[in-house]
């Protein structure tokens, strides 16, 4: 007897919708077991995450604040995934877009209509991500670079120039030395819905339903999801697969660093620490867990924000590390990507019965010919 | 019918009638008995037996997917075969794992070689030995290496980066790793395909030194003229069975092509005679390389006309596959010409050769011609999703996609639950019709068609023959890549035989026999010309 891993034939479809909730669960159970050794009660604490993440006003503003970000680079990141081109750089490409932004706000919004500073904040923002996205993606396309490295290295460039600018040259002189740069003119400030929650959050939905329609209804969207599938394929059907990463990568990064340009005009007002924290590299589980369908990323994206909202709470409530939600959420990843594995693949017993010399005395196929 | 002028190559190699008679007295050193195995949807070795003795060199023929590789991988304890059983100088033998392997004396050379490229020679040769004391002297090792090397003539210098070798030295590598752990049974997986003719002969004889000492090798090959130089038996597999075992002086290099090919039931369809028009493809000192960087073709010239079905023969690996992906832009050609009609179209990019009409049905239909995770209906706009009757500037109309598709599957009879059906859980026939039908739609005036009716069924092999003729009956001029030489014979109308990546002839179908065709493939091709005529 012996156990034999082999692909399944099929995937249904009821599978891929169980994988990320069964994930979900097994991590929650992992997190009460790690709860448990760390000698708290795990109901509780669990209970003071979901209040302080989910149950007033103020926690679900919260929650969408940090949602929002997610959202927008998991639906950069997605995108880019789709196509198998591993966008490690969310990270990076929205502290660009936060970067961009705050040029805008800071430097060119009083030469502008008052009504103009947002869009051209925005649009700074957008343009930046995807141009720090399109490095990259030239030398990949045409120079077969592994992306994985060149967009993760690029977050470090991006996070440090960041940080030296609000350090630096673009500190608020009258900040008494905080680092950070000077609070942005009103003109700039992204318009909010309700407690914190700015309009970032209508932009993720709208760019979650574009991308949808992109994908699904469009010709190069079309062309993206036949070299995701099948590369091979891909190049047989007469798809330019280099321009296509461009434009790919030009999207993804431009999502990305709207997501930043939200950021820093919708909820920080200006440039400080705490615009890179994390939020590209969530993604990507993010990204992985909602199987790369945008409506997922909203959705997935708001559980992981009020994970970490839950986080902070626990802190508070219960005296415990805000480290804890992030070991919950890395948690996730691991049934996740083992949870895919068994989707596609099983394992079966095979009794074998010992080789005898039966076998052997099988006829000889079709020797006689 | 023996043919005299095959045997020219093996008697310059001389040797092997009197290694057979000495090494055939005793037991076989080495038998495999009944082996199975299956993979998903594939029975890749099917009760296969075979039997090595002592001191001789036994070729493993067949055409790619036969399960020549599959079964030796067994051998060497990669893959557990689900039936059957091996033995050893008579014993029952368990193999587990390539070191089961080792420990019994197999050892296998594999076609992609299995060296650390930045280690030396020395290195790779002791790596993965056993009982290896924590410090090890590497210069003994690099003296018994050399006196390895000289006893079978395989120069290497053990101090060398593997990264600094040619890859016929890394060959040599790979065998003297073999050597240095005693390996008895030598198994060499297409060990020719990355060497030069030159380099050829050194292995020939270095195999020779190593069987007159009493080893035996296993040489796994699709080359005919390969089998009849090098080796002593013959066992020909032939879909995952044994087809014959045969001793190789007395037979010819057309019956193991008549044998590795297989027969099927031969189709009499209704052709009517070829009308030919104008050229619509031509090739002009077509040149291009394989993915080893080898060249695989060497200055083919071919004209297919209008309303005509030109036939590719040959052994799988003459450069069927580098032909047909140069014409469709997929690969590189290095020198000459592509022609579609009266466009030159060498060297432009697969959008280009498809806008200009060309349609192709792949060799690899699940890893080129198909997205396995798409739809039926997606699937079948692969190619025309562009035009404007499937989209309206940038935005695909899927209405009209489904209807497409309905009708492409209805005109082909495709047998799917739905158009939306994911197109990996279609079966082999069915995969074909949907590539057909995708290509017959898009392409207009040429078809390129690679081995169409491979691994399918009578039913839709005589379907896909039908469709290619009625392709060639609306003005298409087709050209049709086989390994099966009577597809040729009842559907083309001049058949070009393809050896080591040049034409060795074109002869009209109506003058071919498959006797004639597999002596060409064999490439002989000076006398086969005098004696058709």
């Amino acid at each position: 007897m012996r156990i034999v891993f082999e692909k399944r034939e099929s995937v249904s479809r009821s599978a891929r919708a169980l994988v990320p909730i069964v994930s979900f669960l097994l991590s929650l159970v992992f997190g009460a077991g790690l709860l448990w050794l760390v000698g708290v009660d795990p109901w509780e604490t669990y209970r003071a995450m979901a209040r302080g993440a989910l149950a007033t006003q103020y926690a679900l503003s919260e929650t969408l604040v940090k949602a929002i970000p997610l959202m927008l680079t998991s639906l950069g990141v997605a995108i880019a995934f789709r196509m198998l081109f591993w966008n490690i750089g969310a990270e990076g490409q929205l502290a660009m877009g936060g970067l961009a932004a705050t040029g805008v706000a800071l430097f060119v919004a009083g030469s502008l209509p008052t009504w103009a500073v947002v869009p051209a904040a925005i649009a700074a923002g957008m343009l930046a991500g995807g141009l720090w996205a399109l490095v990259p993606a030239l030398l990949r396309a045409y120079l077969k670079v592994n992306e994985t490295i060149t967009t993760l290295m690029m977050n470090y460039i991006a996070a440090l120039w960041v940080s030296h600018l609000y350090h630096g040259p673009w500190r608020d002189p009258a900040g008494y030395g905080f680092p950070g740069t000077a609070q942005f003119p009103a003109s700039a400030w992204l318009p909010r819905l309700f407690g914190r929650v700015h309009l970032g959050l209508v932009f993720a939905v709208v760019a979650a339903a574009l991308l949808w329609f992109v994908l699904q209804r469009t010709r190069w969207g079309f062309e993206v999801r036949i070299t995701g599938q099948n590369p091979v394929a891909a190049r047989y059907s007469g798809i330019r697969i280099a321009r296509n990463i461009l434009l790919v990568m030009l999207v993804s990064g431009a999502l990305c660093g709207l997501a930043g340009a939200a950021e820093v005009t919708g909820v920080m007002r200006r440039l400080q620490q705490g615009l890179t924290v994390g939020y590209g590299y969530t993604a990507i589980i993010v990204a992985w867990m909602s199987q790369l369908n945008p409506w997922g990323v909203l959705l997935v994206a708001f559980l992981l924000g009020a994970l970490l909202v839950g986080g902070d709470q626990i802190q508070m409530a219960m005296g415990l590390p805000a480290a804890m939600a992030l070991v919950l959420q890395g948690a996730l990843l691991f049934p996740m990507l083992g949870g895919t594995l068994f989707a596609e693949y099983r394992l079966r017993i095979v009794r074998t019965a010992a080789p005898t010399a039966a076998v052997a005395q099988h006829p000889v196929a079709e020797e006689a010919e | 019918m023996p043919c005299p002028l095959l045997y020219h190559a093996r008697t310059a190699h001389g040797d092997g009638i009197a290694m057979m008679s000495e090494g055939k007295t005793g037991p076989p050193l080495l038998r495999m008995a009944g082996i199975t195995k299956r993979f998903p949807g594939v029975l890749a070795n099917d009760r296969v037996d075979l039997e090595l003795y002592q001191g001789e060199v036994l070729a493993l023929l067949g055409e790619n997917g036969a399960g020549k590789s599959t079964l030796m991988n067994i051998l060497c304890g990669l893959y557990r075969p689900d039936d059957g059983a091996i033995y050893i100088d008579g014993q029952l033998a368990t193999i587990n794992s390539p070191r089961d392997a080792y420990d019994l004396g197999i050892g296998m050379v594999h076609q992609h070689f299995m060296l650390v490229e930045t280690m030396t020679v020395t290195e790779n040769v002791v790596l993965g030995l056993q009982g290896l004391p924590f410090r090890t002297d590497l210069r003994e090792a690099s003296e018994r290496l050399l006196e390895l090397a000289s006893r079978y003539h395989l120069e290497v210098d053990p101090e060398a980066y593997i990264w600094q070798l040619s890859v016929g030295e890394q060959q040599r590598v790979e065998i003297l790793k073999l050597l240095y752990r005693g390996a008895q049974v030598l198994i060499l997986d297409e060990p020719t395909s990355v060497l030069t003719p030159q380099e050829v002969d050194d292995l020939v004889r270095v195999v020779r030194r190593m069987v007159a000492e009493d080893k035996a090798a296993i040489f796994i090959t699709h080359k005919m003229n390969e089998v009849m130089k090098f080796s002593d038996r013959v066992t020909v597999l032939r879909k995952g069975q044994v087809a014959a075992t045969l001793s190789t002086p007395q037979t010819t290099a057309q019956e193991l092509a008549r044998l590795m090919v297989g027969r099927e039931v031969l189709f009499r369809l209704e052709k009517t005679p070829c009308q030919p028009g104008r050229p619509i493809l031509r090739l002009n000192d077509l040149e291009a390389i394989d993915d080893k960087g080898l060249p695989a073709l060497r200055g083919v010239t071919l004209t297919v006309h209008a309303g005509e079905i030109v036939g590719i023969a040959g052994v799988a690996g003459n450069g069927q596959r580098e032909l047909a992906e140069v014409i469709t832009g997929l690969r590189p050609a290095t020198a000459g010409e592509v022609w579609i009609g009266e466009r030159r179209l060498t060297n432009r990019s697969p959008l280009d050769v498809i806008r200009a009409g060309v349609g192709y049905i792949p060799e690899d239909r699940v890893g080129m011609g198909l997205v396995g995770g798409m739809s039926v209906c997606e699937n079948l706009a692969l190619k025309s999703y562009r035009g404007s009757e499937l989209s309206r500037g940038p935005v695909l109309r899927p209405a009209a996609m489904r209807r497409l598709a309905q009708q492409l599957i209805e005109s082909f009879s495709i047998a799917t639950p739905s158009p939306d059906t994911l197109v990996k859980f279609l079966s082999g026939g069915n995969l074909q019709k949907t590539i057909l039908a995708r290509e017959l739609k898009a392409c207009d005036g040429v078809l390129v068609a690679v081995y169409p009716t491979r691994g399918l069924d009578v039913g839709a092999t005589e379907s896909v023959r039908r469709l290619l003729l009625e392709e060639r009956e609306s003005g298409t001029g087709v050209l049709l890549v086989s390994e099966d030489l009577d597809e040729l014979l009842s559907i083309a109308d001049r058949i070009a035989v393809l050896f080591e990546g040049q034409v060795v002839g074109v002869l009209p179908a109506a003058e071919a026999d498959a006797a004639t065709l597999g002596l060409m493939m064999a490439g002989e091709q000076a006398q086969m010309e005098g004696e058709t005529r």
